[in-house]
């Protein structure tokens, strides 16, 4: 019964939604339902997936989707997260935060002009109805089996771990963000009009869907590092590469939006990038359903389901930029500056930013295309990407601080430079003595200083940036908007990780050997010893559990590891489960992979021992980036607050 | 000049001498070759039987003196293109390799040829009074 109400809501939310882009299409008095609809459709959506949720929690079979991808034995929390690990949960959990983002159109945007607000509140009408639609008729995810099964098929032992039961949500809390951000773009084209203030209503969703995309890539990478087993996080993996799109062409939307918010220039360019976040949302969307990618992180492939999603993805991005190509020129006349200025060092970041993203589109589309169109196959991977990607963005980055150094409309180049020239040395410096200590080939260690260097002058030059904004006195600290401090905070933070990513990038050291109970490996400057294996029970799988003690070159012991093998009679499955023990910086990281014989003809097992130095940065980084993300627009509701109050006196 | 190439061309044939450059060549090598059966992986990540065999390979060729470049060339032979995780600079693959540096260095000079165009800013598209309405609103905020 419960479940025939989630279906029946599902149908009630494809209604409204639909109801809600008519209301707004036909006018006439009627565009005002479409505030009611919105919020009407949202909750039916939210209703539907708290069922589907609760029909997870109880494991209730008689669902297709629920014996597909759940079992009794399960811990609640990957019960719960099953709800979206498959393509059709999934699908949902897009849907409900589709249309709770209309909801909160409606709800956050009683300050916008009424014109505008409807016109977005219809075209978010439109998507919703149109992915709705693809979920209710092509993946419902409440579809029932009859007769119900006594006991599920279980989900994916990788997939039951607390990083990726946030993952999902996070990363779909981002993608469908750009939503609004495209229903306004589209919004303001129809409209006829584009302005500052345009720029100041969009830039706060912006942020907020970037945060929580930078959390939930974060996340992701985690995942990747300490679930797979393989001591890497980023792979260049096509599916990864489709949540980094979306993030690059956001960032540089952001960029560009301060620009028209502070100096009415760059219009057309951002409502294009406003267009093109979500259109690479959607793209990922497509391509990890579509089946054309093989990948580590693909699921639910179906070539079906995918020709729908393209279609969708093809109409709602066609129109949309349609439209941006015939009314753009006559709204967005470009207004241009001052070479030197802060708007052109934005400028210039843009352009950096888009030349990027350019690269990660080829490398993760070239492949699928000439296998379409010629039958060759191909591979583009890391190397690629570092001879691509990392100088244009290493350009973006040395211009960074210097950026945030120049005024706007007119700034002196020469004096920002002359302020930065004690953290350019600083950052040389700790290049230089962080390059000592590495030893590599020559091209490598010179790669290995150029990225210390990069990291360093990003921090020390938004420091740098920081003092000049509060006049060296502490007194001032308060003084400064909290905007101004989630940029310090997400430049800072690039900076981290820029760090974290060049030592692990170069420094990280591995082994692989067989070693039965009583071996010892050397790795670096530590010892590890193979005490043993013994047994451990869990709740839905049996474990063996490795023991290894690892000591330091003085013999201390630093780190009793506890790799596991776990076997999930569930799925008769296998899972490495790593042992993790950290340093301050530093992770030691002990896999024990599948049985094996050493070389002196002993039973033990294929274990991988790495040294992974200052890969904490790499999360710790982009943490810090959606801090400031976050409280940068704290900042920004704070205003719109008072804004709006001030409005209603 | 002559002896500068020759110089660098030898460079390599020096380096082989030394064990920590050989495996430190291996290494990134294998970052750059993909594990024929496993699913986007490369060889120095992947623990496939496989695997195992294509980094006994290329350690093979490091030790017989091979440069990086001729032994990208010998797994090119072997196994195509979809072993290498570098594509190959051809013909096919030039847009891949070409477009992003171009798109940098294009922008960068219309930036460049465009900069002394006076600012052009269009607020004219709204009435007087909008016009008021919008400077209030911002200047709230700036």
């Amino acid at each position: 019964m419960i479940n025939e109400i989630g279906d029946y809501c599902l149908m009630l939310a494809f209604c409204f939604s639909l109801g809600q882009a008519a209301s707004v299409g036909i006018g006439r008095g009627l565009g005002r339902w479409a505030e009611g609809m919105s919020l009407a459709a949202a909750v039916s959506v939210l209703i539907s997936f708290a069922v589907l949720i609760h029909a997870f929690s109880v494991s209730d079979f008689s669902v297709a989707n629920v014996y597909q991808h759940s079992h009794t034995d399960k811990p609640l929390l990957y019960k719960i997260s099953g709800a979206w690990g498959s393509h059709e949960g999934s699908m949902l959990l897009w849907c409900s935060i589709l249309l709770s983002y209309g909801a909160l159109i409606t709800l956050l945007g009683r300050g916008l002009p009424e014109g505008l607000r409807l016109k977005a509140l219809g075209v978010q009408g439109l998507l919703g109805a149109a992915f709705v639609g693809f979920t209710l008729f092509s993946s419902n995810p409440l579809d029932r089996l009859d007769p119900a099964p006594v006991q599920g098929l279980s989900l994916n032992p990788a997939l039951q771990d607390p990083a990726l039961a946030f993952h999902p949500p996070m990363l779909y809390l981002g993608y469908v963000g750009f939503s609004v951000v495209f229903s306004f773009a589209v919004a303001a084209l129809i409209e006829g009009r584009l302005d500052r203030a345009w720029a100041r209503w969009v830039r706060p969703w912006v942020l907020a869907a970037w945060s929580f995309l930078t959390l939930g890539i974060t996340l992701g990478a985690f995942w990747a590092y300490y679930e797979l087993g393989w001591g890497g996080w980023w792979a260049w993996d096509p599916v990864e590469n489709a949540s980094f799109m979306p993030w690059l062409a956001a960032t540089a939307l952001l960029h560009s939006a301060i620009v028209m918010e502070k100096r009415d220039a760059l219009k057309a360019w951002t409502v294009f990038l406003g267009l093109l976040a979500f259109t690479f949302s959607m793209m990922g969307a497509f391509l990890v359903r579509s089946g054309l990618l093989t990948s580590v992180h693909a699921f639910a492939l179906d070539p079906a389901r995918g020709i729908l999603l393209a279609i969708i993805l093809f109409i709602t991005a066609g129109s949309g930029f349609a439209l941006f190509a015939v009314r753009a020129p006559v709204l967005a006349p470009g207004g241009l500056f001052a070479p030197v200025s802060r708007e052109a060092s934005l400028v210039l970041n843009n352009l950096l930013l888009s030349a990027a993203l350019c690269s990660v589109f080829l490398g993760t589309l070239y492949p699928i295309l000439m296998q379409a169109l010629f039958d060759k196959t191909m591979s583009v991977g890391a190397p690629y990407y570092m001879a691509v990607f990392a100088p244009i963005m290493t350009a973006a980055l040395l211009i960074l601080p210097v950026s945030t150094l120049l005024s706007w409309k007119r700034a002196d180049l020469k004096g920002a430079l002359q302020r930065l020239a004690v953290a350019f040395g600083v950052a040389v410096l700790a290049a230089v003595i962080g390059t000592v200590f590495y030893h590599g080939p020559f091209l490598s260690e010179m790669i290995f200083g150029l990225g210390l260097l990069v990291g360093f002058w990003l921090i020390a030059g938004t420091i740098r940036a920081l003092l000049a904004r509060i006049d060296f006195k502490a007194s001032r600290l308060r003084a400064a908007p909290l905007a101004f401090y989630g940029m310090v905070l997400a430049h800072a933070g690039l900076g981290v990780f820029v760090l974290g990513a060049v030592v692990e990038g170069h420094e990280r050291i591995s082994v692989q050997q067989p070693m039965a109970a009583g071996d010892t490996v050397h790795l670096g400057r530590y010892d590890m010893r193979f005490k043993g294996v013994s047994s451990k029970p869990g709740k839905n799988y049996d474990a063996q559990v490795g023991h290894f003690d690892i000591t330091d070159a003085s013999g201390r012991l630093v780190c009793a590891a506890q790799p596991q093998r776990r076997f999930y009679p569930a799925s008769n499955d296998m899972q490495s489960k790593v042992a993790l023990c950290f340093q301050p910086l530093t992770d030691l990281y002990v896999v024990m992979a599948q049985p094996s014989v050493t070389a002196q003809g002993k039973a033990g097992y294929q274990v991988r021992f790495f040294v992974n130095p200052w890969v904490r940065l790499i999360f710790f980084g982009p943490l810090l980036m959606a801090l400031g993300g976050v409280l940068s627009l704290s900042d920004q509701r704070l205003r719109l607050g008072v804004a709006a109050r001030r409005a209603r006196a | 000049m002559k002896y500068l190439i020759l110089l660098l061309l030898l460079l390599p044939s020096i380096a082989c001498a030394d064990p920590a450059q050989d495996e430190a060549r291996a290494q990134k090598l294998f970052s750059e070759v993909r594990c024929v059966q496993c699913q986007s992986e490369s060889i120095q990540d992947s623990d496939a039987a496989i695997a195992a065999d294509m980094r006994r390979e290329v350690r093979a060729d490091i030790a017989k003196g091979m440069s990086d470049a001729q032994i990208r060339t010998s797994l090119y032979d072997h196994y195509g293109d979809y072993v290498l995780f570098r594509p190959r600079l051809t013909k096919s693959n030039l847009i891949l390799w070409a477009l992003p540096p171009l798109i940098a260095l294009i922008g960068a000079g219309l930036l460049f040829a465009r900069r002394k165009t006076p600012e052009n800013s269009i607020t004219s598209s709204l009435s007087a009074e909008e016009r008021k309405k919008l400077q209030e609103l911002l200047k709230k905020h700036d």
